[in-house]
């Protein structure tokens, strides 16, 4: 049923042009073989090291990049068919890794205003959409504010909600987290989880395990193919070939899957930290 | 010979609807082989803060002095102090530009003209403190993964010999092997006689790697201490966007029910710990 499927990949694979290959030097494809779908209302982390593929993977999403090899079809769209492009960028936003690279207007408002008005929407839809993307980022207060005035923390968060302004119905967020403090990654994790309530699509990309709590399901990319597909509780178990895949183990679950090795304490699944302390320490 | 910031405060658009106090009364000293990071929340004053080390923003009040030259418009020594204090910006990789790693890193030396027969030598060891053999030279930076664009930044800013080294949030977007990576490259240099100054949301870092550690807090100085006394510090008394890492609280923790654990950030020195309070 394709309308219960916002994105699949068939195959695909993407090499890079370039310096390299234009001298005929052997270039290794960014990505190579890649079959998945995203279903409609899921929350998918897409997880790997530096150089995986995650963001290669991502900008095929939305047509930034269509494959060198296979197909990508969004919402029954293929992205190698320019007249489709419009259409497929209008469902599927995309916030990049710097924020700085996608910040347009001059003020926070006019930056957020930017996708909507390019939709030609009534200027009262767009001021309604304004509103709604700055309440979920927390940047009402600023809305007047010139954009060179925000820190870097309030610029990711600019990005996010211009990306939340185009009330598309697929949101590609990558790396939306790596400028904030834990307390602004919290906050935007909650906007998250309440889009994701609301049945958006969302597909993050991160490096970071305890971010991808919430998600419905992780795929694990390493050097350009799908190393790892399943629910988040399995990635977690995966202790081992998480350290091989280069994905960060939080220290807390490393010590606690060591403990529990040595037979120190007869629980599996890593507690609470009040809890941690009580069980050694009683 | 040190990096010397005294009282040092700054407001945004002074006089206008837009002013904004960004920084109060900032005091410190970077001492050359020292590691100093500070940490705060977003909008807290870091980057402001940083570019004030090298005269890209100029005092308003308090001072700044490098090596004995103050930080003052119209002063002759802000080129040298330019040179001495090595800026890497956040998302350095964004300011490649050139086509050969080699152009790259040749850039601002050529720039600060330094003669053309002295420029590959300073390149290769520029490329080398930061673990990048020859055989990168010829090869695009674009080309190459996150970490090592980061590398290739952090030598170019390198091979302006600068005596000092600020960087802003260099390990956003890195993956753990790559943090690592760039923490021991960081520890090596501030072995060599760099100073460094890291500017980081990861406390994380901060408590392992440094000498002193500055919390900011809307553009103020709440702490400046060794890392085992911020912990003490962050134990007691809460400060927004800062929380310490959970294998810091829970060692802690348990040091203060047992005596014995040692607070750490490290979970394989606490699992050493517990194995041995166990036995």
């Amino acid at each position: 049923m394709p309308s219960h499927t916002v994105c699949e990949l068939r195959d695909v694979s993407f090499t890079y042009p370039g310096a390299a290959a234009e001298r005929g030097t052997k270039v290794r494809p960014a990505l190579s073989g890649i079959t998945l779908s995203i279903k409609d209302g899921e929350w998918v982390a897409l997880l790997g090291s530096n150089g995986s593929g995650k963001s290669t993977l991502a900008k095929h999403m939305n047509a930034l990049l269509v494959p060198t090899q296979g197909d990508c079809i969004v919402y029954g769209m293929s992205t190698s068919d320019a007249d489709h492009v419009p259409a497929i960028r209008n469902a599927v936003a995309m916030v990049f890794q710097n924020p700085e690279n996608q910040i347009v207007g001059t003020t926070v408002e006019e930056d957020t205003a930017f996708g909507p008005e390019n939709q030609g929407l009534p200027p009262g839809d767009i001021a309604r959409r304004v509103n709604d993307a700055l309440a979920a980022t927390g940047l009402r207060e600023k809305r007047q504010s010139p954009v060179y005035t925000l820190s870097g923390g309030e610029k990711q968060r600019l990005a996010v909600a211009g990306a939340l302004a185009l009330d598309s119905s697929c949101l590609v967020l990558d790396e939306p987290t790596a400028m904030l403090d834990p307390q602004g990654r919290a906050q935007l994790l909650a906007v998250l989880a309440e889009l994701h309530r609301g049945g958006k699509t969302l597909v993050s990309i991160t490096h970071r395990l305890e971010e991808i709590i919430h998600c419905d399901r992780a795929i694990v990319l390493v050097r350009g193919t799908v190393a790892w597909e399943g629910a988040v509780p399995e990635l977690f178990q995966s202790t081992e070939a998480l350290r091989e895949w280069g994905i960060f183990i939080p220290p807390l679950a490393a010590l606690w899957k060591d403990l529990h090795a040595r037979g120190i304490t007869p629980l599996p699944s890593v507690p609470s930290l009040p809890e941690m302390v009580q069980a050694l320490c009683p | 010979m040190s990096i010397v910031v005294d009282r040092l405060s700054h407001t945004y658009h002074p006089n206008t609807p837009l002013e904004t106090r960004a920084l109060r009364d900032i005091t410190f000293e970077l001492q050359r082989g020292a590691w100093m990071s500070v940490v705060g929340h977003t909008g807290s004053g870091k980057s402001t803060l940083v570019q004030h080390l090298n005269g890209l923003l100029i005092p308003q009040s308090g001072s700044v002095v490098v090596d004995g030259m103050e930080v003052r418009e119209k002063s002759p020594h802000l080129r040298a102090v330019r040179r001495k204090v090595g800026l890497v910006f956040q998302y350095p990789e964004q300011q490649l530009f050139a086509e050969s790693v080699l152009e790259e890193v040749a850039f601002a030396p050529r720039n600060w003209g330094v003669p053309e027969a002295e420029i590959p030598g300073l390149v290769q060891s520029s490329l080398a403190l930061v673990g990048l053999d020859g055989q990168y030279l010829e090869r695009s930076p674009f080309h190459l993964s996150g970490g090592e664009k980061r590398k290739v930044a952090i030598a170019s800013v390198l091979a302006s010999a600068p005596e000092y080294l600020v960087l802003d949030e260099p390990t956003a977007g890195l993956d753990s092997f790559s943090r690592k990576e760039l923490v021991d490259l960081l520890t090596a240099l501030k072995e060599k006689g760099y100073g460094i100054l890291l500017v980081t949301h990861d406390l994380d870092i901060a408590l392992q790697a440094s000498d002193a550690i500055l919390i900011l807090n809307r553009g103020e100085q709440v702490v400046r201490d060794t890392p085992r006394r911020v912990i003490e510090h962050l134990r007691g008394d809460h400060i927004p966007g800062l929380s310490l890492p959970d294998i810091v609280t829970l060692s802690a923790e348990l040091h203060d029910r047992t005596g014995t654990v040692p607070v750490t950030w490290d979970w394989r020195v606490l699992a050493q710990a517990i194995g041995e309070m166990k036995r």
